[in-house]
C-alpha cells in the first residue's frame, strides 16, 4: 500500500516519458480540431440558437397566419438529382464530380393552414456545406480501412468544405475581442477608452475620450463629443456626487474629473430631461430610426440599446450602464496617471479567433432572416388575393436555394458580405493547397489577420511574448503578410462559446456582490476586487485570491467548463472571468505543492492503454490556460526547474512550435529566419500528397516519384503523418567546391542518381471539357468518334479512341486532339428554336502545353448542370535539369547549377559518391548550424540502423552521433577523406559529408521557360502580349531603356520599343505637317502638288 | 641528408623530397602533398629523372588479388600514378558496355506504377548476358539477333480462394509481387541456339517491379540492348568502382604505458596492439579506415603519423552481377587501349605521312607496351 503510494508520486522519469502526452493529445483532437469543434459548435448549439431567436414568421395580410419553427436538424451529406431524391454522397465523389459536399437543413414548424394550426417536422429548408470530418460528416469516426473504401486518404486531416468539387478552407480570422475596455492613446494622442460591444442584434463602438482635460463620448451616431457628464445625466444620473463616487472619490480622481463636471454645469445641463435633449440634439438621424419618437425618446433609446450595447438595459434602468462608463472613465483617469494601466491591442488576450463555426453562424443568420423575409414577403402577397383558387400552403413557396446559393456561393468566393452586421470581408476561404501534404496541414493551422496588409506598422506584425506556445514563433510569411499571417502552435485550442448564466450564477453564489447593491465608494474600494465575465461588470468580492482559487478549483473538478478562464490581474484589483468563444488556450500539467501532478503512474497507464487524454483533463492532472489566465501561472520548462511556485509544467517545449515548424530537424540550432524560410518551403515541396493521390482529379498535382523518409525525423513528423507522405528524399550530399557552377547556392548533382530516379516528379495536369446543352430543346455538344481510318498515326487525331475521347495511356504531343467534341452550329442554334435540323460544327479539344504527355486517367462524370463532364488528366514525368530548385529543410534552397557524370565525382575511402555538392559558403552567413547536426545525425543514424532524431530541444546528442561515427570508422567531425573524380588523386581538404534530406520545389525550369520573336499582340495596344501562358514579349523596362539612353544606342532604342513592338505608319504631308492619308493631305484637300510621306510611329 | 644512389645505380630523392613524392600526409585538419608530381623535370635539379619509363613501370607495377566473391573482388594495385588508376575506375563506371532495357512497349498496365515509371524500373534491372556477344543498335535500326534481346513480362494478379482476410498480400493473392524472375526471355532469331543452355535472365531474381492487386495486370514487352553508362546508369557494369590509397600509421615517439592502451582503445579499426614491453605498435595499419580519432586530441598528432602510399591502391570493383569483376577490369582495361589505338589513329591521320609514319613507330612501341601490360595479367 505504501508501495503504492509512493509510486503515485514518483517524479517522471525522463522528458521523453512527459513528450509522450502530445501524442495521446494530437491523437484525440487532430491539428485541425479547432475547425470541426467550432463546426460541430455551430450544427449542434448554435444554428438551433439562431432559429429560436427568428422563429416566428407573421404576415401583415393575415393577422391569423403565424408560422413558428421549433426545432432545427442538420441531415447527412446527400445529393439531390433532378428529382429532388437525395443519395448519400462521399467526399471524394464531390471532389471528381464538382459538386457540393452538402447536407439538408431542415425544420419542424407549426403553422396556419387554413383556420386550423398544422404541425409539420422535417421541412427543408436550403443546403449547408458540410465541413469533412465533422459529427455529420460520413467520413466521422471511421477507421482506415473504412476511410480508404470510400477513397479517402486516412492521413487527410479534415476540417474543410467542397463546395463545387473545390475544397475551400476557412481561414481563422483573428479580431480585437468584442466587449473589453481598451484604453490607448487614439490616433490623435488622446488617451480614450474604447468598447467594442457586439450582442446578437447590434454591433456598435463606443470610446470615450480625453480632451483639454474633459471627457466625451464619442460615437457614430452622434455628431459631436458629447460630455460624459452629461451622458451619465441622461442616464438619469443627476447628482455630481455619485458620479464621482463611481468614478473614485480619491482626491486624484476628483481633481483630474472637475473640469468635466464645470464644463457640465456651465452648460447648464443639471437634469435627466435636459441632458437627454442635449443628446437628442446632436444626433444624426438615419431612416431606420423609429418615426414615433421624438429626440428625447431617440436619445434614452440610443443610450440604452446603442452605446455599450452589450450592457444589459432592462426597463431603463441605467445603473450597470453608468457603473461601466465610470469604470472606462476610471480606467482612463488611471492610465494617464500611470501607463502600465494602457492597454496593448496587439497583447493575445485581447485577441479573438473567428472559426468557420463562427464565421458560418453569422452568415446563415443573415440568410435565415433574409428567408423568413421572403417567406413574410411571399405569405402577404398570396394572402391579400381576395379569391384564392387552392388552399395557401406556406411550405411550398419556401424559397429554398436563398440559403443554399447563399452559403455556396459565400464559401466558394470568400466573400463574407453581411450587411446587416455590417460585414464585408473577402478571401475569408481560400483553395486547399493540395502541393504538399505539408502545405494542406499548414493551411489549416493558418490565422489570418484583420489588419490592412499595406499598412507600415511594426505592432501588430511583431512576435508578442503572450503568443508564447499558443502561436508559431517561426511559421509567418515573408513580405507584405509578415507577422499579419500566423499559424496556431501544436498544443492550440481554440475555445467555442460557453454559456456565461451558470458561470455567472457560480460567481454570485462564491461571494460576489452585485454592482447594483453597492456603492460607488465600495466599488473603487482599494480592498474589493471587481469581477468581470465576459468583459461585463458583474460585481465586486472582497476576497479575489480566495475567488479565483475557487472557481479554478471548480474547474479542476470538471463542475465548470474547462475553458472557463479565471485570471486575477493584480495591479487592476480585478478578476477577468472568460468563457466566451475564441480565446486561444493551450494544456499545461498542473503543479502543485512543488511536484507535477502528472506522475510516472499515470505516464505508465497511458502507454498501457488504461488511460486517455480526457482522463487528465477529468481528473485534474492537466488543465487548459488561455493567454490572460498563462499571467497568473509560473510555468516551468520541466521537472527540474520546477520551484515551489510553480503552478504548471509544460508538457513538451517543442510545442511552441506549428506544424511546419515541427518538421524542421533541430530548429533549436538554426538562425531563427531560417526556420521562417522552411517554413514557406515546405510547402512547395513536391512529395507525396495523400494515400488517394492518383485517385485525385487536382487542377494541377505534383507527386515525387520515390519519396522517401528522412533519416532525420523529428516528433511532430510522425505524428502528423509526414513520414508516411513524405515531402524529399535522402541525398548524399557532400559540401565542397566543385567546377564554379555551385555559386550563389547552387547545387551540383550526380547524374548517375538522376539515372537512377533521385528527384523524379511527375506533373499531373487536369483538363476538363463539358458537353453542354442549350435550351430545352435536348440539343447538346457531342462527342464526334472517328472511324480508325480518320485518325491515322501521325494525325492530330492520333491519340483518339474509338468514343472520341483519348484513352489512359495515350501520348499527346503539342497540338494533339484528345476530346473531339463538336457543337451545335450557329444556325443550329437558332433552328433549335423551332426544333428543325441540327448541324455541328467541330470544337477539337487540343493539348497546348509545350511538351508531350501521357493521358494518366480520364473521368466522364456530371454534375447538377452539365450533362457530361469529361475531366483528362494529362501526366508528365520529369528528371531534375539545370535550374530546377531544391532546397534541405533549413531554408537553404538552391538551383541546379550543373549536372556531373558520376565518374566525375568526388568519392570517398568507401566509395560513396554524392548525389548532390553543396558550397561550403552556403553555411557561414547562414548560420544553419541545425544542418551541419542533421548531417551528423543522419550519418550517425545510417550506420547505427535506425532513424535520426531531429526533434527540437530533444533531438539526438551531436556528440553520441559524431562518437557513432567514429565507431564505424568515420571521422569524429565528419569530414571524410575524398578523392577527386577527375585527377583520381586525393582532394586537398577532407569534406564534410552524410545523407540529408532535400526536397525538391516546385518550381521547375521547364514551367518557366519562356521566349518570343514574333506572337500575338495584344488588340487594344497593338504592344506584345504579357506572359509565358500567352506567348508573350520580354518587356525592354524601364531602367533597360534607360542603359540604352544612356549608351546612345538610339537605333536600337527605336526597334525595341517601335519596331518590335507596335509599329504603325501614318502619312504627313511634306507641305503642312500634319497628318493625312496615303496620297491625300485633308488639311491641303490635295493629293496632286503634295507628297505623302510616310512615317512609322508608336499606335 | 642529400641525394644518395640506390641499388641501380640511379640517383634517388633526398628523404624529406621522396616522402613527399610517394607519401600524402593525412593531418587532423587537413590532408597534405595531395597531388602527385609527375613532372619528367621537377627533380631535374637534384639530377633526379622523374619521367616515367616503360620498363620501370614493369618492374613496379604489382597486382595482388585481397578479396574475390561473386559480385566484388578487391585487389592491390601498386606502382602505378592516380590518373592512370583513375582512369581505369572512370572507364568502369562508364565505358564498359552492358545489355540493358532500352524499350518498353505496354500491351496493358492497370497497376498503380505509371508506364514511364515502370519502364524506368525495367531499365535498371541488371542483366545477366555477355554484351560482347551484341553490337550497338544504330539509330533507326531494327532489333535483330544481334543487337538486342527481348523479354515479355506478362502477369495477372488474381485472388486465392479461402485464404483468411487478414493474411499478408503474398498469401491471399497470386502474383501480389511483380519480380524481375518473371521476366520471359523471347529468343530472337537464332538466339536460342547461341545461348543455348545459358539463356539471358535478369542477375536477381529477387527485385520487385510493382505490386499487384486482384484485377490488375501488366502485360509488356521489352527490348534489352548494348549501351555504355555515359548514356545512363543503368547500362553501368558496377554497382561502383573506387580505390583508397593504401594507409600508413607511423609512430613517431614510443607510446607507453597509459599511454598506450589509451591509443589502442581510441582506434576504432583495432590497428595498434601494446607489446609486452608496453609499447604501442602499429600492427594492422591496413585496417586503418583514416578516421584520425588517434590525432585529434591534443598532442596526439606529434606522437603519430598518417599517411597514404601515393602509388598503392587498394581498388575495389563491385559488379552488378552481369559481368564478373576480375572480368570487369580486363575489358576496362581493353577499353583503354581502344581509346590509345583511337588517339594514335587519329594522330596519324591528321599528321602528314612522313612525320606520321615516324611518330607512330615510336607510339605503337608505346602502346605495344601497355598492351602487354594489359592482356598479360
Amino acid at each position: 500500500m505504501n508501495g503504492a503510494v509512493e509510486d503515485l508520486a514518483a517524479p517522471i522519469k525522463n522528458a521523453e516519458d512527459k513528450a509522450k502526452l502530445l501524442p495521446a493529445f494530437l491523437q484525440v483532437r487532430g491539428l485541425v480540431r479547432q475547425h470541426i469543434d467550432s463546426f460541430n459548435y455551430f450544427i449542434n448549439v448554435e444554428i438551433w440558437n439562431i432559429v429560436k431567436a427568428n422563429s416566428k414568421v407573421n404576415s401583415d395580410a393575415d393577422a391569423n397566419f403565424q408560422l413558428v419553427y421549433t426545432d432545427v436538424q442538420v441531415g447527412r451529406p446527400s445529393v439531390e438529382d433532378e428529382f429532388r431524391a437525395a443519395t448519400s454522397v462521399t467526399p471524394q465523389k464531390c471532389r471528381v464530380r464538382d459538386i457540393t459536399y452538402s447536407a439538408p437543413i431542415t425544420v419542424d414548424l407549426q403553422y396556419t393552414l387554413g383556420k386550423e394550426v398544422v404541425k409539420q417536422n422535417g421541412i427543408l429548408i436550403g443546403r449547408l456545406p458540410i465541413m469533412l470530418r465533422c459529427c455529420r460528416c460520413l467520413l466521422a469516426g471511421k477507421n482506415d480501412l473504412e476511410l480508404a473504401k470510400l477513397g479517402e486518404c486516412p492521413l487527410d486531416p479534415g476540417g474543410y468544405f467542397i463546395v463545387k468539387g473545390t475544397e475551400k478552407v476557412v481561414l481563422t480570422q483573428e479580431q480585437l475581442s468584442k466587449n473589453r475596455i481598451i484604453v490607448e492613446p487614439d490616433s490623435k494622442g488622446l488617451m480614450s477608452a474604447t468598447v467594442q460591444s457586439s450582442t446578437h442584434e447590434r454591433k456598435s463602438r463606443t470610446n470615450i475620450i480625453m480632451k483639454a482635460g474633459k471627457m466625451y463620448l464619442k460615437h457614430n451616431t452622434i455628431v459631436e463629443d458629447i460630455p460624459v457628464v452629461i451622458v451619465f445625466k441622461a442616464m438619469g444620473m443627476e447628482s455630481d456626487q455619485e458620479i464621482m463616487q463611481l468614478i473614485g472619490s480619491e482626491s486624484e480622481f476628483v481633481e483630474a474629473f472637475t473640469r468635466s463636471l464645470e464644463e457640465a454645469a456651465s452648460l447648464k445641463i443639471l437634469t435627466q430631461e435636459a441632458a437627454l435633449a442635449y443628446v437628442g440634439a446632436r444626433m444624426r438621424i438615419t431612416r431606420d430610426m423609429p418615426r414615433s419618437l421624438n429626440r428625447t425618446n431617440l436619445a434614452r433609446e440610443f443610450l440604452a440599446h446603442t452605446v455599450l450595447a452589450h450592457v444589459p438595459v432592462v426597463e431603463y434602468n441605467f445603473r450597470t450602464k453608468c457603473v461601466y462608463v465610470a469604470q472606462m472613465v476610471r480606467r482612463i483617469l488611471l492610465a494617464l496617471g500611470d501607463s502600465s494601466w494602457v492597454d496593448d491591442r496587439d497583447y493575445y488576450g485581447n485577441k479573438r479567433l473567428e472559426l468557420a463555426g463562427q464565421l458560418i453562424a453569422l452568415l446563415f443568420e443573415d440568410l435565415f432572416k433574409t428567408f423568413n423575409t421572403e417567406v413574410k414577403k411571399r405569405a402577404t402577397q398570396t394572402l391579400s388575393k381576395p379569391h384564392r383558387a387552392a388552399q395557401f400552403n406556406i411550405i411550398n413557396l419556401f424559397p429554398v436555394s436563398i440559403i443554399t446559393n447563399g452559403l455556396e456561393s459565400s464559401i466558394s468566393t470568400g466573400n463574407w458580405h453581411v450587411e446587416r452586421f455590417k460585414m464585408d470581408r473577402a478571401g475569408v476561404t481560400q483553395v486547399l493547397s493540395r502541393l504538399s501534404f505539408i502545405s494542406a496541414l499548414g493551411m489549416m493551422t493558418r490565422v489570418n489577420s484583420q489588419f490592412e496588409k499595406t499598412r507600415k506598422v511594426s505592432g501588430p506584425r511583431s512576435l508578442q511574448p503572450s503568443t508564447w506556445g499558443m502561436l508559431c514563433p517561426s511559421d509567418t510569411p515573408e513580405g507584405e503578410a509578415c507577422g499579419l499571417v500566423k499559424n496556431l502552435a501544436l498544443m492550440t485550442h481554440v475555445t467555442t462559446d460557453d454559456e456565461a448564466g451558470p458561470v455567472a450564477e457560480l460567481l454570485y453564489i462564491l461571494g460576489t456582490e452585485d454592482t447594483s447593491v453597492v456603492s460607488g465608494d465600495e466599488i473603487n474600494d482599494k480592498r474589493n476586487s471587481l469581477v468581470y465575465l465576459n468583459g461585463l461588470l458583474l460585481g465586486v468580492h472582497s476576497n479575489p485570491d480566495a475567488l479565483t482559487k475557487a472557481a479554478r478549483k471548480l474547474r479542476r473538478k470538471g463542475l465548470i467548463g474547462e475553458f472557463v478562464s479565471v485570471c486575477q490581474i493584480e495591479g487592476q484589483n480585478a478578476i477577468y472571468v472568460a468563457c466566451d468563444g475564441g480565446r486561444v488556450c493551450r494544456p499545461l500539467i498542473i503543479v502543485e505543492n512543488g511536484s507535477p501532478m502528472v506522475t510516472q503512474t499515470h505516464l505508465d497507464e497511458l502507454k498501457a492503454k488504461t488511460r486517455v487524454w480526457r482522463d487528465f483533463v477529468q481528473d485534474g492532472l492537466i488543465e487548459y490556460l488561455d493567454v490572460n489566465e498563462e499571467n497568473n501561472a509560473l510555468i516551468a520548462v520541466d521537472e527540474e526547474s520546477v520551484q515551489e511556485e510553480t503552478t504548471h509544467m509544460e508538457i513538451a517545449p517543442l510545442t511552441i512550435l506549428g506544424v511546419c515548424a515541427g518538421l524542421i530537424p533541430f530548429p533549436d540550432h538554426n538562425q531563427s529566419p531560417r526556420n521562417t524560410y522552411q517554413c514557406a518551403m515546405g510547402k512547395q515541396a513536391v512529395g507525396a500528397i495523400a494515400y488517394n493521390q492518383h485517385r485525385r482529379v487536382d487542377t494541377l498535382l505534383y507527386l515525387l516519384t520515390y519519396p522517401q523518409r528522412p533519416m532525420v525525423e523529428t516528433q511532430v513528423l510522425t505524428l502528423v503523418g509526414g513520414d508516411r507522405l513524405p515531402g524529399g528524399q535522402n541525398a548524399s550530399l557532400a559540401v565542397m567546391s566543385y567546377s564554379g557552377y555551385d555559386i550563389e547556392d547552387a547545387v551540383v548533382l550526380n547524374k548517375a542518381s538522376l539515372d537512377r530516379g533521385f528527384g523524379r516528379c511527375c506533373v499531373i495536369k487536369k483538363y476538363t471539357t463539358s458537353l453542354k446543352r442549350y435550351g430545352k430543346n435536348n440539343l447538346r455538344d457531342r462527342l464526334a468518334p472517328l472511324s480508325a481510318t480518320d485518325r491515322p498515326p501521325g494525325s492530330r487525331y492520333e491519340a483518339l479512341d474509338a468514343d472520341g475521347i483519348a484513352p489512359p495511356g495515350e501520348k499527346l504531343v503539342p497540338g494533339s486532339i484528345f476530346v473531339n467534341k463538336q457543337v451545335p452550329s450557329d444556325a443550329a442554334l437558332t433552328d433549335a428554336m423551332t426544333g428543325s435540323v441540327t448541324e455541328y460544327r467541330d470544337a477539337p479539344v487540343t493539348y497546348k502545353a509545350p511538351v508531350a504527355g501521357y493521358v494518366d486517367k480520364v473521368v466522364i462524370t456530371s454534375n447538377e448542370n452539365e450533362d457530361f463532364l469529361i475531366k483528362t488528366m494529362v501526366r508528365e514525368t520529369r528528371r531534375p535539369e539545370i535550374g530546377d530548385k531544391f532546397s534541405s529543410r533549413h531554408g537553404q534552397k538552391g538551383v541546379c547549377g550543373l549536372i556531373v557524370p558520376q565518374e566525375d565525382m568526388p568519392f570517398s575511402d568507401q566509395g560513396i559518391c554524392p548525389d548532390l555538392i553543396m558550397n561550403p559558403h552556403g553555411f557561414p552567413s547562414r548560420m544553419t548550424v541545425g544542418k551541419l547536426i542533421e548531417f551528423v545525425t543522419g550519418k550517425a543514424a545510417v550506420f547505427e540502423g535506425r532513424f535520426g532524431n531531429g526533434t527540437a530541444f530533444a533531438g539526438d546528442k551531436i556528440d553520441e552521433c559524431a562518437r557513432a561515427l567514429v565507431k564505424a570508422g568515420y571521422s569524429y567531425t565528419g569530414k571524410d577523406f575524398f578523392y577527386s573524380g577527375m585527377t583520381g588523386e586525393p582532394l586537398r581538404g577532407y569534406v564534410f559529408a552524410g545523407p540529408i534530406f532535400y526536397q525538391k520545389l516546385k518550381h521547375m525550369v521547364k514551367d518557366k521557360m519562356h521566349a518570343r520573336s514574333r506572337g500575338p499582340r495584344a488588340l487594344l495596344t497593338r504592344q506584345p502580349t504579357e506572359g509565358r501562358s500567352r506567348d508573350g514579349g520580354l518587356r525592354l523596362g524601364e531602367m533597360e531603356r534607360d542603359c540604352l539612353i544612356g549608351y546612345g544606342a538610339s537605333m536600337l532604342l527605336m526597334e525595341r520599343l517601335v519596331h518590335s513592338s507596335d509599329a504603325f505608319t501614318i502619312y504627313v504631308c511634306q507641305k503642312c505637317g500634319l497628318i493625312g492619308y496615303k496620297g491625300w493631305c485633308q488639311h491641303c484637300k490635295s493629293g496632286v502638288e503634295v507628297i505623302m510621306e510616310d512615317i512609322s510611329v508608336d499606335y | 641528408m642529400g641525394s644518395g644512389e640506390d641499388s641501380d645505380g640511379k640517383r634517388s630523392l633526398p628523404e624529406h623530397l621522396e616522402r613527399m613524392r610517394s607519401r600524402v600526409e593525412v593531418g587532423s585538419k587537413v590532408p597534405s602533398n595531395s597531388e602527385g608530381v609527375y613532372y619528367s623535370g621537377a627533380y631535374s635539379s637534384m639530377g633526379v629523372d622523374n619521367s616515367l619509363s616503360v620498363s620501370d613501370l614493369e618492374k613496379r607495377l604489382k597486382v595482388k588479388i585481397l578479396e574475390k566473391e561473386k559480385d566484388r573482388i578487391v585487389f592491390e594495385l601498386i606502382g602505378i600514378d592516380a590518373p592512370i588508376a583513375n582512369t581505369i575506375r572512370r572507364i568502369l563506371l562508364s565505358e564498359v558496355p552492358t545489355m540493358a532495357i532500352e524499350k518498353v512497349s505496354f500491351f496493358a498496365n492497370s497497376s498503380v506504377i505509371h508506364e514511364e515509371i515502370l519502364a524506368h524500373r525495367l531499365g535498371l534491372i541488371p542483366l545477366d548476358v555477355d554484351p560482347n556477344l551484341f553490337d550497338y543498335m544504330e539509330e533507326g535500326a531494327e532489333p535483330s539477333e544481334v543487337n538486342a534481346l527481348k523479354f515479355r513480362l506478362k502477369v495477372q494478379c488474381t485472388k486465392v480462394a479461402a485464404v483468411p482476410a487478414e493474411a499478408k498480400p503474398s498469401l491471399k493473392y497470386h502474383n501480389s509481387d511483380v519480380f524481375s524472375s518473371m521476366l520471359e526471355w523471347e529468343p530472337i532469331g537464332e538466339q536460342a541456339e547461341v545461348f543455348g543452355s545459358k539463356p539471358p535472365k535478369p542477375v536477381n531474381d529477387d527485385i520487385l517491379i510493382a505490386k499487384l492487386r486482384p484485377g490488375q495486370e501488366i502485360d509488356l514487352e521489352v527490348l534489352a540492348v548494348k549501351g555504355i553508362s555515359k548514356d545512363h546508369a543503368k547500362w553501368s557494369p558496377v554497382a561502383t568502382a573506387f580505390y583508397r590509397m593504401l594507409p600508413q600509421v607511423e609512430l613517431l615517439k614510443s607510446i607507453e604505458g597509459a599511454d598506450a592502451i589509451e591509443l589502442k582503445d581510441m582506434c576504432p579499426s583495432n590497428c595498434f596492439d601494446i607489446e609486452e614491453s608496453g609499447k604501442a605498435v602499429a600492427v594492422r595499419p591496413g585496417q586503418c579506415t583514416m578516421c584520425r580519432e588517434c590525432i585529434r586530441h591534443g598532442d596526439w598528432e606529434e606522437k603519430i603519423r598518417l599517411s597514404r602510399v601515393r602509388d598503392h591502391f587498394i581498388f575495389s570493383i563491385e559488379s552488378t552481377g552481369a559481368i564478373a569483376p576480375e572480368d570487369l577490369f580486363m575489358r576496362a582495361l581493353q577499353v583503354l587501349v581502344d581509346k590509345c589505338g583511337n588517339v594514335v589513329e587519329r594522330l596519324t591521320e591528321s599528321l602528314d605521312v612522313s612525320s606520321a609514319q615516324a611518330r607512330a613507330s615510336t607510339n605503337k612501341e608505346h602502346l605495344s607496351h601497355l598492351t602487354r601490360m594489359s592482356t598479360g595479367r
